[in-house]
């Protein structure tokens, strides 16, 4: 085995990038291990935990290159691919005699171009420096970064709500302007519709929905996920509502988002009383409608034709799962675990916080407690290593475990493998999880997730259970994967696929509810297609 | 129109920091992307960072501080003896950079102040001066920039020295120099042999006398304009000052000849002008003490108004924290030798000349002086490259001083330490190097860069004073 550890300074690479260079590098032969790093806390507790000494003097600012490999060829050959992958992700520098450098700043970039808009998603650390800057510049930021702190957000708020300006953010994860999308975002047509977005993967649906229906978008205002909070006061929220309301191309104003705090949702009513746009809420929550039936009463109010969201029912084990033993015939002589003879419980792993809310909030009502690391109750939160039986359902996307690492609608990787521990677990007895499509998301999800999904399911053939896997599909006909490939491969792979993430979850508890006590014999097509077509569901 | 309504209405236009996969994902959408080559921070400035950056005091602090900077003007309008402009006294001397003492003092501070000792007859030999000047007794050493002064290299002031002295009709201020000795041996770069003081008296006697003349005669000259056209013939101000020098005597001359003075004294005065390229120099700096005094002293603001090294410390001052010095140990500067010294031979970084830069020019104005580019060790891409990369630290650009080169581009006005702070870059210094012992005067001339913890320091201390809730 042959190791070596290089830390270079004054190299920085996003870690977005980073996670790429890794996931290149250690996919050379020969490499176990690689490990391609800004020295961050967390990285250098990584470094250590692949059993290097803990590297001296070096700082966040400094690159650590960890490689592993079965001997020192191979871990010559792992670092050339570091070293050509380090490159590639550079844009080229100006070689140009005299050709001016790269802008160092939001501000520097912004004296160059006439930006209208500023879109920061530097760490969360450091987002308030960049997004003041932008502000201080006289143009509206959207701050993607999560993370942030809550003094710098109303801090943000607060300078812009002074310089008639915007802070779309922190922790905006969409927004659609003039029919661009930022960070993650569908392709949805153009029309009279303006989203004002506390929430961004609920934003995501909604407008994913409504194009389904043929309703289109103005523009959707992120706002971020704390705006609606008492200590922020709707600032964002209000002054996405005004910016819409004299928008010529918006009439209907939709606002959505979890529940305001007290105060916030007094500000955010009066107001939206008071503009001549009228103005829809989709507040998420236990009693309130799910998005699937905000996103009918919006087609509606723009007087379109509503079309029930599509879904693929799952089909038989596709065939790699032959290989293993046959996924549906429990071996007779295996003892019985207690487990499997309870109905077993719904483990759900999204990457959107808002499409795992509304999840739990459905499953909860049909099932009870739901554990989670973004707890519907206060008391039904997760400690801190997320492993409790029960129902459960983990965002990914949450800021605790972005911490330092892609959002999971870009790598999937920690999800994957919570995937195939549920797997293992015999309490597990049905696998909820969502998919996003769109700009800025993994450009083939589905590929990723599928033989994911593929070996989770062998597992639980080889422990002799049944797992359904059921998939909440978020994306438009024009998004770049390809709505219709992304759910043929899934549903390939053996997932149930719907684009209504409410349905999803009811076709959970469906799966959960209808398990009979003790090992029942396996779903035929036929039951499958059968019971689908009285889903529970509000869209009737 | 606002900005949000034009948001709404127009194609978007974006500026994106962070992660390069959303940027292309918006490039992929045919949107005009202006990407920034993001790092984080100074590592540990993130706290006083954004403390600072919240002050909502900032942005228009900084606007009156870079207002002022270039609304000054800087007119020479008299030649005097410091006894007489700064009331020093027998036993008073200024020095270059921040506050210092004789214990801590480098071998070419030493040696200036071992040369003025003697030059004002408090010694004889150098042997009494070091002796006294170890005593303390009746010394007292003083920042030239604490007394609205500034002096090359060492810097040393004493009272029977001549002044330039300069003024700011815009921001009623004034600000003073010393006369430029030459090169080689001389007393700023810490020689003290008898050519060192004999040249020194003939200046305090002949070329002083003259020169106030001449001034008196002409009346004000116009140094701003003078450094305007310097910048646009090859000059940075700094390490060049050739067409500065030139274009000086040029408006001295005739005044000079009618002075009435013997032709033989006014054939020595031009001579000695004319044979020292860096004559002007002592111009450049006071008109830089004048630009970037005139923004100092204002809550709030964050931009740099002195960076200046006494041979031991580097400190720089900062307007939102008044007449503060940050000061961390001077770095070496990297450059090139004359005849066999080497690096072994310099001194750590020394003198106020680094107004100059503080004021957008010198290291700043690289990309204006390609003649001088090898002197200092660097290439003409590199300069092209360090001018450009000034103005990721400064928040305005100076139209009276414009480079061609650079589409006629202004100075990289008023470097502002939360910038500093943000991209990692330090301003670029060029300088001349002294010889570490003293008395040996200059070695070569090279690049340099400041202390980055003094830019850290002042970060702290304006977040200590900002007034924001983060």
């Amino acid at each position: 085995m042959s190791r070596d550890l290089d830390i270079r300074s004054g190299v920085y690479h996003d870690s977005v990038t980073l996670m790429q260079v890794s996931r290149t590098v250690g996919d050379e032969p020969g490499v176990s291990a690689a490990l391609v790093a800004m020295a961050t806390q967390l990285n250098v507790d990584l470094v250590v935990g692949m059993g290097f000494e803990p590297p001296a003097d070096a700082g966040p600012n400094d690159l650590l290159i960890a490689l592993e490999a079965s001997d020192d060829d191979a871990l010559a050959r792992a670092r050339a691919a570091a070293d050509a992958a380090l490159a590639a992700s550079r844009t080229a520098p100006p070689s140009d005699f005299g050709s001016e450098p790269r802008p160092r700043t939001v501000g520097a970039a912004i004296a160059r171009s006439d930006a209208t808009i500023a879109f920061v998603s530097t760490p969360g650390a450091h987002a308030f420096g960049d997004a003041m800057d932008a502000l201080t510049k006289g143009v509206p930021v959207i701050v993607f970064s999560d993370n942030v702190p809550l003094t710098q957000e109303v801090r943000l708020k607060e300078e812009a709500s002074r310089r008639g300006l915007l802070v779309m953010g922190p922790d905006c994860g969409t927004a659609v302007i003039g029919g661009v999308g930022f960070g993650f975002a569908n392709v949805v047509r153009p029309g009279p519709v303006g989203v004002v977005a506390a929430s961004g993967t609920g934003a995501q649906h909604l407008m994913s929905l409504l194009d389904a229906s043929d309703v289109g978008i103005s523009h959707c205002l992120g706002v971020g996920g704390r705006d609606m909070s008492d200590e922020v006061g709707a600032v964002s929220t209000l002054a996405a509502m005004d910016a819409l309301a004299s928008d010529p191309a918006t009439e209907v104003i939709v606002v959505v988002g979890k529940p305001p705090g007290p105060r916030a949702a007094e500000r955010v009513r009066s107001h939206a009383a008071a503009q001549s746009t009228p103005v829809v809420f989709a507040l998420l929550g236990e009693g309130e409608p799910d998005l699937t039936e905000t996103a009918r009463s919006v087609v509606d109010a723009a007087g379109a034709t509503w079309s029930e969201p599509r879904s693929w029912p799952a089909s038989t084990a596709p065939e790699p799962l032959l290989e293993g033993p046959a996924p549906h015939a429990p071996t007779a002589e295996r003892p019985e675990d207690p487990a499997s003879r309870s109905r077993g419980f719904v483990r759900g792993l999204f990457s959107g916080g808002t499409l795992c809310d509304e999840a739990m909030a459905i499953v909860s009502g049909e099932l009870g407690e739901v554990r989670s690391n973004i707890p519907l109750r206060p008391e039904w939160a997760l400690d801190a290593d997320h492993d409790v039986g029960g129902h459960v359902m983990i965002d990914f996307g949450d800021d605790a475990l972005t911490l330092g690492r892609p959002h999971p609608m870009i790598d999937g990787s920690l999800r994957a493998e919570r995937i195939l521990a549920e797997a293992g677990d015999p309490t597990c007895s049905v696998l909820l999880l969502d998919v996003v499509l769109g700009h800025g998301a993994h450009p083939d999800p589905a590929a990723e997730l599928g033989p994911v999904i593929g070996e989770a399911q062998l597992t639980a053939a080889r422990d002799g259970r049944e797992l359904p896997v059921v998939v909440s599909l978020v994306g438009t006909a024009g998004d770049p994967q390809d709505l219709d490939r992304q759910a043929k491969t899934l549903n390939d792979a053996g997932a149930a696929v719907y684009v209504s993430n409410a349905a999803a979850a009811r076709e959970a508890v469906r799966r959960v509810a209808d398990r009979p006590a003790g090992q029942g014999p396996p779903d035929s097509v036929t039951d499958v297609l059968d019971t689908d077509d009285d889903l529970p569901g509000g869209e009737e | 129109m606002n900005a949000l309504d034009s948001l709404l209405t127009s194609e978007p236009r974006v500026v994106a920091a962070g992660a390069d996969l959303l940027s292309e994902a918006l490039a992929g959408q045919a949107v005009p992307v202006e990407r920034v080559e993001w790092q984080p921070p100074m590592p540990g400035t993130e706290t006083s960072l954004y403390a600072v950056m919240a002050d909502p005091r900032r942005v228009d602090a900084n606007r009156e501080a870079l207002d002022r900077m270039l609304a000054s003007t800087a007119e020479l309008v008299d030649v005097r003896p410091a006894q007489d402009v700064l009331g020093l006294r027998p036993g008073e001397f200024l020095h270059a950079g921040p506050p210092l003492t004789w214990e801590r003092a480098s071998g070419p501070m030493r040696g200036a102040l071992i040369g003025a000792m003697i030059f004002e007859g408090l010694a004889s030999t150098p042997e009494q001066a070091e002796a006294a000047l170890d005593a303390g007794e009746g010394i007292s050493l003083t920042p030239c920039h604490d007394r609205g002064a500034v002096g090359p290299m060492a810097g040393v002031v004493s009272p029977s020295m001549w002044m330039f002295e300069l003024r700011d009709e815009a921001n009623d201020g004034t600000a003073w120099c010393s006369l430029n000795e030459g090169l080689g041996k001389v007393l700023r770069y810490g020689a003290y042999s008898s050519d060192v003081i004999d040249r020194l008296r003939w200046m305090s006697d002949v070329l002083g006398p003259l020169l106030q003349a001449a001034v008196r005669r002409r009346g004000r000259i116009d140094i701003k304009s003078i450094v305007a056209q310097m910048v646009q013939m090859g000059d940075e101000g700094h390490n060049r000052n050739r067409a500065g020098t030139l274009m000086l005597l040029r408006e001295l001359l005739p005044d000079l000849i009618d002075s009435g003075a013997p032709s033989s004294q006014i054939a020595e005065a031009v001579r000695f002008v004319s044979g020292n390229d860096h004559f002007f120099l002592n111009l450049v700096m006071p008109a830089g003490k004048l630009q970037t005094s005139a923004g100092a002293g204002i809550d709030g603001a964050t931009v740099v108004t002195t960076m200046a090294r006494n041979g031991t410390d580097f400190g720089i001052q900062v307007s939102g924290t008044g007449s503060r010095w940050f000061t961390a140990p001077a770095d070496t500067p990297h450059g090139l030798f004359l005849g066999s010294f080497g690096p072994d031979d310099a001194n750590p970084d020394i003198g106020d000349s680094t107004i100059c830069e503080t004021m957008g020019i010198g290291g700043f104005a690289m990309a204006s002086a390609p003649a001088i580019v090898r002197f200092v060790g660097g290439s003409v891409p590199e300069a092209l490259r360090t001018s450009q990369l000034m103005y990721e630290i400064t928040l305005a650009e100076n139209p009276a001083y414009a480079f061609p080169i650079l589409e006629f581009r202004g100075a990289p006005t008023g470097i502002d330490v939360t910038l500093v702070a943000r991209t990692g870059i330090l301003p670029q210094i060029n300088t001349g190097m002294a010889g570490k012992v003293a008395g040996t005067g200059q070695v070569g001339a090279g690049l340099v860069k400041p202390p980055a913890e003094c830019f850290t320091a002042a970060l702290d201390a304006l977040a200590g004073l900002s007034r924001s809730a983060l």
